[in-house]
């Protein structure tokens, strides 16, 4: 297969699937939450850690995860401890990453907004050789968190209230999802791109739950679900010349509604099936005739 | 033990209930109350919520909270366990000060929640797991663990049911895994917020079954409850909440009607520095709404 031999291409295939595991496991417990557009929020922020990477000629990778991290700690911080307008505080943490990335960018020596739109919308080709050092380090702590600490990051995400009575240390679990959500962010940016990050993260899990009735389930599928999308979407932008994050996230999309419209009627049987069982009754009632009454009209 | 059949206990078997044996009131050596809350005060966005509770559950009691909405039930309850910070006063659990207690597998906690659902599907057996995890921390969970999350499930009723998704279950059957996730921890003190609220009558009985057995089992518990209804030959005791203030401590308000009313009780419990304008006044308890 030529798309196995060029280099840029096997890095790029690399970071695909690297992506399309790390973003929906992490996902999961933000769906969980109810927090499935935390990860849009990270990538706003982690803007403003690509163009102060780009200002100070670091790698913008490792740059943009310090920043993201250190924006999804301040988000989490806000949910738990803010009483007053937790949005308007987030809506702020976004539009100011967001607006710095920018300004950085153009005040870098080597940045312009071409560069930043690398970012922005992913581009397999400038995935070098250290990015995917950095991205195989970023998704083994990710994968190593997520799976390992599956059962305490459920009840967390599940019940928080009822986790903290069960003496879980619910704040440093919390920050951890945050940390790693972050960590994700800028995992997925160079495929991906960071305005579709999210997209990455909520897209399987939203398609993998259509059909699924457990977590663990859900969280496999979800994973299935990701890495296909991201390696179809990869080998598709190499033949088609299209970009990769959009083509990923579309073909997710496709993967939703496909899967959507295959469960709607499953589950109305299965609800039908249901309702049917509970309603049967158990009490034995006698009927007012029996087989070897006589009756004569 | 010295137990004495107190008076309510012989109208309870009077009444056809099994009589359960309620503790003297004589002082005698006493093991370390399970609870004990002393003059709390607490108030959520700047309104006084409780006014100076206290509250003393004994091992191996079961203890009713009552009131009105809005009277400082479930506010009470969630400081016991550390959710609701106090203003002022004190909390105990198990003899310990409530900053300094560590051993949550003691409690169980059943929330007031009408889904035991979240974004994402998850199993009956998933959710009453997660319960376990007062135990098992962040390690792995045993063969033991295991058996405990599948006995409390049989507890609640849902065998049948463990490998299905929450969100296809009925109101009554969330409130019973609700109840099988506090359970899975095997906890010695059951506290529940309105385990009945929303119930149907079918779920009510089996969940009143469930507490009878946890209960002949030797467990405390403390529950919020906006009526007695099936529960009530099981409750040693009634704790009234009006106001954020305690109206009547003692044996459960006999039927639901005017005399069920604290007023009625035999021993109705008058605070005049924490209730000052409640003599003479009807009380309204919540019991009829």
């Amino acid at each position: 297969m030529e798309i196995l031999q060029t280099p840029f291409m096997q890095r790029a295939l690399i970071a695909a699937v690297l992506v399309g595991i790390t973003a929906p496991a992490v996902g999961i417990y933000l769906v969980q939450r109810r927090q499935a557009l935390m990860g849009d929020g990270i990538g706003h922020v982690a803007m403003t850690g690509v163009g102060l990477g780009f200002l100070l000629s670091w790698s913008p990778v490792w740059v943009a995860t310090l920043v993201s991290v250190a924006g999804a700690v301040t988000m989490e911080l806000i949910r738990a401890y803010g009483r007053t307008r937790g949005d308007i505080a987030l809506a702020m943490l976004f539009y100011g990453g967001m607006a710095g990335g920018v300004l950085l960018i153009n005040l870098a020596p080597n940045g312009s907004n071409a560069n930043l739109s690398t970012y922005l919308f992913g581009s397999l080709s400038t995935v070098s050789p250290a990015d995917v050092t950095a991205i195989s380090l970023l998704a083994a702590f990710v994968v190593l968190v997520t799976v390992g600490l599956r059962r305490q990051l459920f009840a967390v995400s599940q019940d928080e209230e009822f986790a903290r009575v069960t003496g879980l240390p619910v704040r440093t679990l919390n920050l951890l999802i945050a940390v790693t959500a972050a960590v994700t962010v800028t995992v997925a940016m160079r495929v991906v791109g960071l305005l579709l990050v999210s997209a990455l993260m909520v897209v399987p899990v939203a398609a993998a739950q259509q059909v699924t009735r457990s977590f663990v389930v859900t969280f496999v599928l979800a994973v299935v679900i990701g890495t296909a999308v991201t390696l179809a979407g990869t080998v598709t932008s190499y033949y088609q010349d299209v970009p990769p994050g959009a083509t990923i996230v579309l073909i997710a999309i496709g993967v939703f509604v496909l899967l959507t419209a295959v469960a709607s009627p499953l589950a109305a049987r299965r609800a039908r099936a249901l309702r049917a069982a509970d309603d049967a009754p158990d009490v034995d009632v006698p009927s007012a005739r029996r087989p070897t009454d006589e009756v004569t009209v | 033990m010295v137990t004495v059949k107190s008076e309510h206990a012989q109208e309870a078997a009077e009444r056809g209930h099994a009589p359960r044996p309620v503790r003297a009131r004589e002082p005698r050596p006493l093991p370390a109350p399970v609870i004990a809350l002393r003059g709390a005060t607490a108030t959520l966005g700047g309104r006084p919520v409780l006014r100076g509770i206290d509250l003393t559950v004994h091992p191996g009691e079961v203890v009713a909270l009552l009131g009105a909405n809005g009277s400082g039930k479930s506010t009470a309850v969630r400081s016991v366990i550390g959710q609701v910070a106090l203003a002022s006063g004190e909390i105990s659990l198990f003899g310990a000060e409530l900053r300094r207690f560590r051993d949550w597998s003691r409690v169980g906690y059943v929330p007031q929640r009408t889904t035991a659902a979240s974004g994402v599907p998850a199993t009956v057996r998933e959710v009453v797991s997660s319960g376990r995890l007062s135990r098992t921390r962040l390690g792995w969970p045993s063969k033991a663990d295991r058996a405990a999350v599948q006995r409390a499930i049989e507890l609640v009723g849902l065998a049948d049911r463990a490998k299905d998704s929450v969100g296809a279950l009925s109101g009554g059957q969330h409130q019973r895994v609700l109840i099988a996730r506090a359970l899975a921890a095997e906890p010695e003190l059951l506290i529940m917020d309105e385990p009945m609220a929303g119930v149907d009558l079918a779920s009510q009985e089996i969940l009143a079954a469930t507490l009878r057995e946890q209960v002949a089992a030797g467990t405390t518990v403390l529950l919020v409850l906006h009526e007695l209804g099936p529960l009530e030959p099981l409750i040693d005791r009634a704790v009234v909440l009006r106001d954020g203030c305690v109206t009547h401590d003692g044996p459960p308000p006999r039927a639901v009607g005017q005399h069920a009313l604290p007023g009625h009780a035999p021993e109705p419990l008058t605070d005049s520095s924490c209730h000052p304008h409640a003599a003479g006044e009807p009380l309204r308890t919540g019991l009829l709404s």
